[in-house]
């Protein structure tokens, strides 16, 4: 293809893309577009299997019958999600195993917020409240996106977060209305959690290098910062009404800009834990790579009965 | 004559088996050889929790004490766990997490299609929810063991080891508790030791296909029903009942 029709291509892309119109696995694409949606779908995929982890840490521990239950049924909806964002992403040219191995050498990353350990009941009616919460912030604009394939798998993802959001926001309500250990673990909890829930929001705009290509592409709708913002401004009110505080001395209500006014967030501690140094990295990632390791036999065996069973099946034929 | 008493221990016996090996189950959620196994332990996990909390809800509504089902699944002591000793056993591999399904459900399936004529109502209405979930986990775990077995020489001889040493604990499913023949008497439970043909027979069906063989034994191992377990049960239990033990008397 010659320079002047790929330019062409591009133009009758962009187009598309402004007239809101759904880009498909089969029409021409730029790479960039290819390779850019490849990252963040799978980037997201990853954080949906990763995500499982700390949650699941508490399975086994969960204090009611009630509790077991529905958090073993929302650990197994992020398996769900990370099923249908790996399918999605597959319909770009890449196959779920290379993808694997993308996340089990390291090269492709998932939400760093997973590297914080879940070390007390209230963890987990804290990552439904607050890690849910600011994924749904996220993931509401992509239900729009221009990819159809994403877009369609985010509808779905999007119904089940906001069921775990409300879900992870009755936990803490409880625990807020229970004994003074249950509202102290509720608010340590929040403690631990808050900062980081900030700042999987990604970096402030200044610092973001991908933001204003993924605008272009309705990959992003809202900066990271806009997104932030009201995320802060949907959960004060929340912590307020259960009576927990938020950990930020500077936080108040601004009249002026409709807004709540915040503290720093220390991005010193979000890129140690993007580069690795989280108390939890190397943890999330090896249970990652063992389980992968240690399923090989079983991969290979549901493989080769395959062929054997399709062997027979010619056989008869003949 | 068959005492409430008997009745409450005999729903422990079905109902401790789908709590521990539904908490077996879920260890795995989230490490699995690959999303759609994960997803699918998982659910037969779900489904085995579920029936628990109607067995137990059920118990607690005879014990009419006050006591709920968390009470009993998380707050009684080791000695009192009335499960059998086959669904205890550690997640040593894949192959032991199938062939431990498998060896279940078969039985499950086949106690759940007697238990649905119990003269008891509730019991009768939760088997017959359960047939049709346990339908599907011996339909997975079947499939599995022939995929395992008939896949490659790794998978044969892994799951053969599985077989070799879970089959032990098999006997035990038929074996009838002091509660478990009253409740009988009464017309509300089931003769176990008239399902063992069958169990048999079944296993040996899918076992053929896959190529597998039943260990020749003469000695089998029970106490579960009695509640002597192995050494495994104290550590499942001490993570079950972590929360409850901690911070008594709280609701969650």
């Amino acid at each position: 293809m010659s320079e002047k029709e790929i330019k062409n291509l591009e133009e009758i892309f962009e187009q598309r893309i402004a007239r809101d119109e759904k880009i498909e696995p089969k029409d021409w694409m730029p790479e960039k577009y290819r390779k850019t949606h490849i990252r963040q779908i799978s980037q997201h995929a990853h954080s949906e299997i990763v995500g499982m982890l700390p949650e699941g840490n508490w399975i086994t521990r969960a204090p009611s019958l009630r509790r077991k239950v529905a958090l073993l049924a929302k650990v197994q909806d992020e398996a769900g999600h990370g099923l249908y964002l790996y399918s999605a992403c597959e319909t770009l040219g890449i196959s779920r195993d290379e993808l694997y191995e993308q996340l089990h050498t390291g090269k492709a990353k998932y939400s760093s917020i997973f590297n914080y350990p879940t070390i007390t009941w209230a963890d987990i009616g804290a990552i439904g409240w607050l890690v849910d919460g600011a994924a749904i912030i996220n993931q509401v604009p992509l239900c729009s996106t221009s990819y159809g394939p994403y877009a369609r798998a985010m509808i779905r993802v999007c119904k089940e977060e906001s069921f775990h959001q409300r879900q992870g926001y009755e936990i803490m309500i409880k625990l807020a209305k229970g004994s003074p250990e249950q509202k102290e673990m509720a608010q340590d909890a929040l403690n631990r959690w808050w900062w980081p829930s900030l700042m999987m929001l990604g970096p402030t705009d200044a610092e973001s290098v991908h933001t204003e290509q993924s605008m272009k592409w309705k990959l992003k709708r809202k900066t990271n910062d806009e997104l932030r913002q009201q995320f802060i401004d949907q959960t004060v009110p929340q912590a307020d009404l259960i009576g927990l505080t938020m950990p930020d001395p500077d936080l108040k209500w601004n009249e002026e800009t409709g807004h709540y006014d915040f503290g720093d967030i220390d991005w010193d501690e979000f890129w140690q834990v993007v580069k690795g140094h989280g108390p939890c990295n190397e943890e999330r990632l090896s249970a990652r790579v063992n389980a992968w390791e240690e399923g090989e036999w079983v991969r290979d065996a549901a493989m080769a009965y395959a062929k054997k069973q399709e062997e027979k099946k010619l056989k008869k034929a003949i | 004559m068959m005492k409430n008493e008997n009745l409450v221990h005999y729903i422990y016996g079905i109902a401790d088996n789908a709590l521990i090996l539904g908490q077996r189950l879920s260890e795995l959620c989230g490490h699995g050889p690959s999303l759609e196994t994960d997803i699918a332990l998982t659910n037969m996990a779900l489904d085995l929790l579920g029936q628990t909390r109607s067995y137990y809800q059920y118990a607690a509504q005879l014990l009419g004490d006050g006591k709920t089902e968390d009470d009993i699944a998380y707050l009684r002591i080791e000695r009192q766990y009335k499960n059998v000793l086959l669904v205890e056993q550690p997640n040593k591999h894949f192959g032991y997490v199938i062939t431990r399904q498998f060896f279940y459900d078969v039985f499950h399936l086949l106690l759940l299609q007697e238990l649905q004529n119990s003269k008891d109502e509730t019991l009768s209405a939760i088997a017959k929810k359960g047939i049709k979930e346990v339908s599907y986990h011996q339909r997975f775990s079947s499939d599995w063991m022939k995929r395992l077995g008939d896949g490659t020489e790794e998978s044969r001889k892994k799951t053969q080891e599985a077989i070799n040493d879970l089959w032990k604990f098999t006997d035990e499913l038929f074996h009838m508790t002091e509660d478990d023949k009253q409740v009988f008497e009464a017309e509300i439970g089931v003769d176990v030791t008239t399902l063992k043909q069958l169990y048999n027979q079944r296993v040996k069906e899918v076992l053929e296909e896959a190529t597998l063989t039943i260990p020749e034994i003469k000695w089998f191992q029970k106490g579960g029903k009695q509640g002597i377990h192995s050494e495994h049960m104290g550590y499942l239990l001490s993570d079950l009942q972590y929360m409850q033990r901690t911070y008594p008397n709280m609701k969650w």
